[in-house]
């Protein structure tokens, strides 16, 4: 790490500091998004050119484009780019609030509480449920909430410790996988099979009241985060010196972290349980911006980069419709290991 | 009381004396975890019967020929199994929960238990094995290739002296893995109908040639954790202090990642993947004995056999006749405890 002098703006009451490589990463990100949000829309069982998908996107389009965009195609990658979007956002938050690099939503108890009742669900009706698209995602979002809020409220004793929550969430979801476990034991083999495919995690057939449900929720939590998260950065120091700061952590922290949870609820409603994308999107931006906390906005683009990349991998290279929580895990996982090889060898050089 | 460990000098009686009372306590608490395994399951037997089963001849007495049996080729070897697994995993917990420095590190954090699944369902599919006696093999080297990818990996350059690199690494490698397998067990029915049981993980169906191996690899990774604690008891001082103080860093996390490959890697392939236990129990042993490693790696390991054992005797009990495994047991009874404990403000960050 240099500590190097970084110029500050100024216009009329509002002052920052001018990072340049942050602000180049964080364009390059969202440009990069944006780009496979494109290719993703233009291929599918025939492919649109990219300059036909702009023109769709911009309002100008042929009917056939639309009616294949705008209905068969837009809902999907939208979804994919919301939850991406969400997962980063909220592992970074929790990440932050933990001050633990392997700390998650998993950690919190949402993709335990979802998966188990989801399992349970399908066990339980004899996989009728799979075929019923409602019943599924309603339950396995109550199931998330309920146990993200079981976690919530055990951790809390006159305020939030990160030490504490953790702790909690890692035996809550011990519990939840447990028991989703123990399900899948007992079930029949077929159940099984369904169970499993929606435990990874997947993109297919999405509509678009799902869009507009999970766009609002999303961009109302976005909002509320990022109205309170400059008091986030002086907590990074510990409860004493944020204290001193004039950061009232424990509130803070509260709505923080009630923020992540419902995030992190609403990803698994609309895709399942993708795997991996919280904890790894802001690790990798990390890295990538050189910041030594998890950035928000750039750990939200990563994560819907990573998610609709990996939909897009999914699609055209791997055979018949492998589920985009494989794909985060197999791309993502190697991405993070290679940063770390490659930081740790320039440290030796 | 919690704060007892870091005053205490090995020249102060009281603690030390202390110390050795509560080892004691959980080494008869052991023994009497061990008796009531023989004694306990789908058939329950009189400690009379077992002891018969266990000395007396059977001669032509048929049922006492079945009584032999149950516990030579049954209970015994599963007590075993519960006692070797569970010592392995506690201290591979307090071993990785010191050398990452994280409270949630638990011994499937290098990969290990990722790689034995992956290499079980591999099996499966590529060789259409049925039997746990011979996936069992493939579980030993993917949970000791995986380690050795992830600790090659985050050592690569300068990165053994840095705890978060390898927990980092770990997780990547471990989420890469875990992704493969679903993968390769969501298109082929066999491999998930095994994957389902394997992931449970259970100290029953074992014999003594897996455990013989799986034996012989924890005691050498028993030895170098012992051999480790007293450079961890430094290193957590931050690893500046360490190399001031003469610690070898590099060797000193090698010794100690390949003591956590060691333990739980032998620990996941003979008995499927626990999780949860590492983490619990090294809690657990700091919170009795406070964070000096050459009295937590004893503890840990004490306190991870008796857990272990106790969870497979309620896991008889609870669904009689059927069992419950060992390893769901250990997460619905022990994570709620190990829960209320956090909660009390039992635990302190290492």
């Amino acid at each position: 790490m240099t500590t190097e002098m970084h110029s500050g703006v100024r216009i009329g009451a509002w002052s920052w500091v001018w990072r340049p490589w942050i602000v180049l990463v964080t364009t390059v990100l969202a440009a990069l998004t944006f780009l496979i949000f494109c290719v993703s829309i233009s291929v599918g069982d025939f492919t649109i050119g990219l300059d036909a998908v702009f023109r769709t996107l911009i309002g100008q389009g042929e009917r056939v484009d639309e009616f294949v965009i705008m209905d068969l195609r837009m809902p999907r990658a939208l979804v994919g780019l919301i939850v991406g979007a969400a997962l980063g956002i909220s592992g970074a938050l929790t990440q932050s609030i933990a001050r633990n690099p392997l700390a998650s939503p998993d950690v919190l108890g949402i993709t335990g509480g979802a998966s188990a009742t989801a399992v349970f669900l399908v066990t339980a009706s004899g996989g009728a449920a799979i075929t019923s698209s409602i019943g599924l995602p309603a339950a396995a979002l109550t199931g998330g909430l309920l146990t993200g809020l079981l976690v919530y409220f055990l951790a809390w004793r006159k305020g939030i410790d990160g030490f504490r929550l953790i702790l909690i969430g890692v035996s809550v979801s011990a519990v939840m996988q447990a028991l989703t476990t123990w399900l899948l034991v007992l079930a029949d083999i077929r159940d099984v099979a369904r169970a499993q495919s929606w435990l990874v995690g997947s993109l297919d057939a999405r509509s678009w009241t799902q869009v507009w449900t999970t766009l609002w929720v999303t961009i109302a939590l976005v909002v509320v985060v990022l109205v309170i998260s400059f008091q986030l950065r002086p907590m990074h120091f510990g409860d004493d010196v944020a204290a001193g700061l004039g950061v009232r952590y424990s509130a803070v922290r509260a709505v923080l972290l009630l923020c992540a949870v419902l995030l992190a609820g609403v990803a698994v409603s609309a895709a399942g349980p993708v795997p991996f994308v919280a904890l790894v999107a802001p690790q990798i931006t990390m890295r990538l911006l050189k910041s030594p906390v998890p950035p928000l906005i750039a750990s939200g683009l990563f994560g819907a980069l990573l998610l609709i990349g990996s939909d897009l991998v999914a699609r055209l290279v791997l055979p018949n419709d492998m589920p985009v929580g494989i794909v985060t895990a197999i791309i993502g996982g190697p991405f993070l290991v290679y940063l770390l090889v490659r930081a740790n060898m320039k440290r030796a050089a | 009381m919690e704060q007892r460990g870091q005053e205490s000098a090995p020249a102060e009686a009281g603690p030390r004396q202390r110390r050795l009372l509560g080892l004691a306590c959980l080494v008869v608490l052991l023994a009497g975890a061990a008796v009531l395994s023989l004694v306990i399951g789908a058939r329950s037997l009189s400690p009379a019967e077992v002891w018969q089963g266990l000395f007396g001849d059977p001669g032509t007495d048929q049922r006492l020929t079945e009584i032999t049996l149950i516990v030579h080729t049954l209970r015994i070897p599963r007590t075993v199994l519960a006692v070797v697994a569970g010592a392995a995993l506690g201290i591979a917990g307090a071993l990785i929960q010191g050398h990452t420095r994280n409270p949630i590190a638990d011994t499937g954090l290098l990969g290990v238990n990722a790689g034995a699944s992956f290499t079980v369902v591999l099996a499966v599919y590529l060789f259409g094995l049925q039997n746990p006696i011979q996936y069992m093999w493939f579980a030993f080297v993917g949970a000791a290739a995986a380690g050795v990818l992830v600790f090659g990996l985050s050592s690569l350059g300068r990165g053994s002296g840095n705890p978060l690199t390898l927990a980092l690494a770990g997780q990547g490698v471990t989420v890469f893995l875990a992704a493969m397998t679903t993968a390769v067990a969501l298109g082929n029915k066999q491999s998930l109908d095994v994957l389902r049981f394997w992931n449970a993980g259970s100290v029953q169906g074992v014999g003594f040639d897996v455990i013989g191996v799986a034996a012989a690899f924890v005691a050498v990774g028993v030895v170098l954790a012992v051999l480790n604690s007293p450079a961890l008891n430094l290193l957590n001082l931050g690893d500046d202090v360490a190399r001031g103080l003469g610690v070898n860093i590099a060797a000193s996390r090698t010794v100690g990642v390949v003591a956590v490959t060691l333990l739980a890697g032998a620990a996941t392939a003979a008995c499927g993947p626990i999780a949860f236990l590492g983490l619990m129990v090294a809690h657990l042993a700091r919170w009795l004995t406070g964070p000096d490693y050459r009295w937590l790696v004893p503890y840990a390991g004490l306190l991870g056999a008796v857990v272990l054992l106790v969870c497979d005797i309620l896991g008889r009990l609870v669904v009689r006749p059927a069992e419950l495994q060992a390893g769901i047991v250990i997460a619905l009874i022990g994570a709620p405890f190990f829960a209320a404990l956090v909660w009390l403000g039992k635990f302190r960050q290492a």
